[in-house]
This record gives structure tokens, sequence and C-alpha cells, in this order.
């Protein structure tokens, strides 16, 4: 090889390297919502995310976490406003003044699957607190997602309510996401709680049916809540503020109604702005 | 048709049909983890060639410590970058966490010390009687270093492929840093988790594919560089 083009292999070669990583965005212009692992598996925040930038002229940026980190990231202040599915948790952080105007979204529910042989025989048991007491009773296997996310938080209390506390070896915790998590359940003929969306994306791949469905303390209620300024220096409250009434806005709730019916014949969230709990 | 087959199918579809997602995806990985190794190199460079020629008391702790630095797991280092850059943390004002330029800031962290660490061995494996007596030809110790540096080319290329190899492949601290924030600080490790996650296999296998080709095609380059004759 001559010395030219050698000279010019390295040249395309620090061309390629020095291209700058895209500048880093001028962020007073940018909201930050922490938000849930389902919302984004869904394809939810795809549809809306554009939607939103295109409206207020900000950017979003949308971290989907665990609830339990995306509540704890904006309780540092490290978020703008946070999308969630955990009401016992999130009316905590409320008291504690560090999220303020929390207001429901949407919900769609969650569904107890398991192997079609019923080792624990809960099909059709009408409460999932009574057919998680009998797959505790026939200690049949239980997959849990045991990472403080909204369906694990939701989880522990269906177990607070049936009295129990389970640690043996029928009780997995997966510590990973909802499709990781039906992935486990299926390997191991294992019984698991699962939001009907992210069971809906993977009901092609996983051979779990139904067990208990319809149940009240099954609906997975989303809420919207801003982050109190004070909890951290940058916290872009006005923002989170018109990420909240973005959310709740008569275009936005019609856009969740249907969102899901072309790809699974059915849609995957309930929009309920301006209801309270108790009306649920 | 298999699942895997399915994957590669798609991955051939997505390049040809130059879904632009995906080749945003794509530009970003390379860009982000070839301005990380780039940036590596330059401090990795005179740090392991400073260290292999120099003898200072607690030289062998330092040593150890770029060692262990060779080994640590990306997600320990994305933990400790992201608390640094959190609005609340150190570097709070630079306003850096979720953007292209925390991963860079990440993934340099993680490739310095594995170019570091090479470039000492590379250079300390040239024989201290080939050093002597380039000083004893009247070479200055600037002239020493860029001869022993062109000496060591071979082995530091390898310096290359292991730090642009260990970047381009890791996905915590790419996660923690970036947000895998759509069009933004997606790159095609985090892709291939978040379309795991969706269940979306066939897509997964697509990116994984996509990858080990970039890869692929890198080091490709990097070793024919590596193993031409000079003329």
């Amino acid at each position: 090889m001559t010395a030219r083009s050698r000279v010019g292999v390295w040249l395309l070669l620090v061309a390629l390297l020095v291209v700058p990583a895209g500048p880093a965005a001028a962020q007073s212009g940018v909201v930050i919502v922490s938000t849930t692992t389902s919302t984004q598996d869904s394809g939810l925040l795809d549809v809306l995310v554009p939607m939103f930038e295109r409206k207020t002229g900000l950017s979003l940026k949308t971290i989907s976490v665990g609830t339990g980190q995306a509540l704890a990231l904006a309780a540092r202040g490290e978020a703008d406003v946070t999308l969630a599915h955990a009401p016992s948790v999130e009316k905590k952080y409320v008291e504690e003044g560090k999220m303020s105007n929390r207001r429901l979204v949407m919900y769609n529910d969650f569904v107890i699957i398991g192997p079609a042989e019923d080792p624990a025989k809960v099909k059709g048991v009408p409460h999932a607190v009574e057919a998680l007491r009998r797959i505790a009773e026939s200690q049949s296997r239980f997959v849990s997602r045991g990472d403080k996310s909204g369906t694990h938080v939701l989880e522990q209390g269906l177990w607070t309510q049936a009295g129990l506390e389970p640690k043996s070896a029928w009780y997995i915790e997966s510590g990973q996401g909802m499709g990781q998590t039906l992935g486990i359940a299926n390997e191991r003929r294992a019984y698991t709680l699962t939001d009907r969306g992210t069971y809906l994306a993977f009901a092609r791949r996983i051979d779990l049916p139904i067990m208990v469905e319809r149940d009240r303390p099954l609906l997975n209620v989303y809420s919207v809540m801003e982050v109190n300024p004070a909890n951290g220096p940058r916290v872009n409250a006005a923002g989170g503020k018109a990420f909240a009434e973005f959310m709740l806005a008569p275009e936005t709730q019609a856009v969740i109604r249907t969102f899901g019916v072309d790809k699974y014949g059915q849609a995957l969230f309930v929009p309920i702005a301006g209801k309270k709990d108790e009306d649920l | 048709m298999s699942l895997f087959g399915q994957g590669v199918l798609e991955a051939i579809r997505l390049l040809l049909t130059g879904d632009p997602e995906v080749w945003q995806i794509t530009w970003l990985s390379l860009q982000v983890s070839a301005t990380a190794t780039l940036l590596s190199l330059l401090l990795g460079v005179p740090l392991g060639a400073g260290l292999a020629l120099s003898r200072f008391p607690g030289r062998p702790i330092v040593v150890s410590l770029v060692n262990t630095g060779m080994g640590v797991p990306p997600v320990v280092v994305g933990l400790f970058v992201t608390i640094l850059l959190w609005r609340n943390g150190v570097l709070g004002a630079l306003e850096l966490l979720y953007t292209p330029t925390a991963m860079v800031v990440g993934q340099l962290v993680i490739a310095a010390p594995i170019v570091t660490g090479l470039t000492l061995a590379a250079v300390q494996q040239v024989p201290e009687a080939f050093r002597l007596q380039l000083l004893g030809l009247g070479a200055s110790r600037p002239q020493m270093i860029w001869v022993l540096l062109r000496e060591a080319r071979l082995p530091m290329l390898a310096a290359v492929m292991a730090g642009f190899g260990g970047v381009i492949s890791e996905v915590g601290a790419s996660m923690m840093l970036g947000g895998n924030i759509k069009g933004s600080t997606r790159v095609l490790t985090t892709a291939t988790v978040l379309e795991t996650g969706k269940g979306n296999f066939d897509l997964a296998i697509a990116l994984s594919v996509i990858l080990l080709v970039i890869t692929f095609l890198v080091n490709w380059a990097l070793s024919w560089i590596q193993q031409r004759r000079p003329a």
C-alpha cells in the first residue's frame, strides 16, 4: 500500500470519528417525564410524544423505568412530571409534598394468567385475592416482578389482603420487566399477574390463558403528577404542568380511547380524565 | 421459518428499505461509540505510554487500578456517571443527562482504562535494549516515545478494537445515561432491550444482526490496517 492511500484510510477514519455526537439539546425547552415501562412497551408514548411536541413546541424526554424508580427520580427533582400506576405509593408522595396535583388519566386492567392444567384451581374465581390464596395453598409456582414496579406494588397489595407473605421456592421473583417476566412464567409453567396490554402484545408467544379477570382490585389506574419545584434546582414546573394538562386534554383522551384497536382488535386503555379514585 | 431466520430477513429488509428510524439508531450508535473511542485514545495512549516508561513509587498500585478499570461493569460506570450528571449532582448545571453527550462520557470512562491498559502492555513489550539504543543514537525523549508507539502499533490497534468493541456493545451505561429516548438517545443495544421487552423478537434479532455486522465491519477495517505488510 502506498503512503498516499494509507493517509486516505486514516483521513476517512478520522472523519468518521470526529463527527460530533449530536449537540446536547438546550434543555430550557425540555420537559422530562418519568414514567413506567408499560406506557412505553405498549407503544402509547410513541404516539403521544410527537403530539405533545407539535402542540407545545417543547421537547419531551420520556424516561421509562419501574414506577418505584419513576417516583423516586421525581422526588429528587430529576424529572418534571410523572405518569405512574401505583396509587398507594403515589398518594404517599403527594402527602409528603414531593408531588402535587395528582389526576387520573386512564386505566387498563390486570389479569392473572397461568398454565391451562390449572394446578391451583383458580380458573374463573371471581376475586383475585382468593385466587392468590389458592395458589399459595397449593404451592403452585408464581412469578413476581419483584422490582417495585406498579404491577409489583399491586401484587404485594393483593398478598397483604390475602394475609399471606409469599416466601418459598414456588414464589419466583424475576426482577425484570413485564415482557421478560411473562417469558419466565411461560417457561416455568407458572402463574403470574400481568397488565392486559403487555399480555396481548405477547399473546402469540406464550401459552398461558387468562384465569382471573375483571375484579375491582385488578384495575390498573394511571395518574399524572406534577413535581414540586422545591425537589431540586432545575425542575421545569411549567413544562411539567403543560404535560399534565396535555394528558387530560379531550384530544389526547380521544387518542387514548382508540389506541391499540388497529393492532389488537381492542383498545388497551380507557381514558378517565376528570374522574376520582372513588368513581371507579 | 425459525424465529432467528425471520429476524435475519427482517434485518435485511430494514436495511434495504432504508427504514429511517433504524438508520438513525445505527448511525447514532456509531457516532457515540466512535467519538468515545477516539477520546479514549487521546487520553489512554499518553497515559499508557507514560505509565509504561516511568518508574515512581506507587506505580504497581496505579497499574493494578488501570487493569481493574478494564473490567469495571458498564452498569456501574453508568450509575456513577448518572449520579454525577443528575440535576442535583456535582455536574448538574451542565444539563447533560439523557443526551448523546452523556453517553459519550460514560463510554469514555469504560473505554479509557481498556486503551490505557493495552497501550501500557504494548509499549512495555518493546525490548528495553531498543529504547536505550534509540536514546544512544541521540533521539530526544518525545522522538523515542513516538518510535516506540510506532513499534507497538499492532498491539495498539488491538487496543482500539477492544475499546470500540467494549463500548458499542454495552447497554447498561447507555440505558441509564441516555434514557433510551426515541429519536434522541436510542442506540442499537438499548433498542434491542426495548424490542425484546415489547415482545417484538424478530425486530430485536434484526437490530442485533445489524450491531454484529457493524462491529464486524469496523474490526475488519482495523484488522486490515493492522495486518497489511509495509510496502
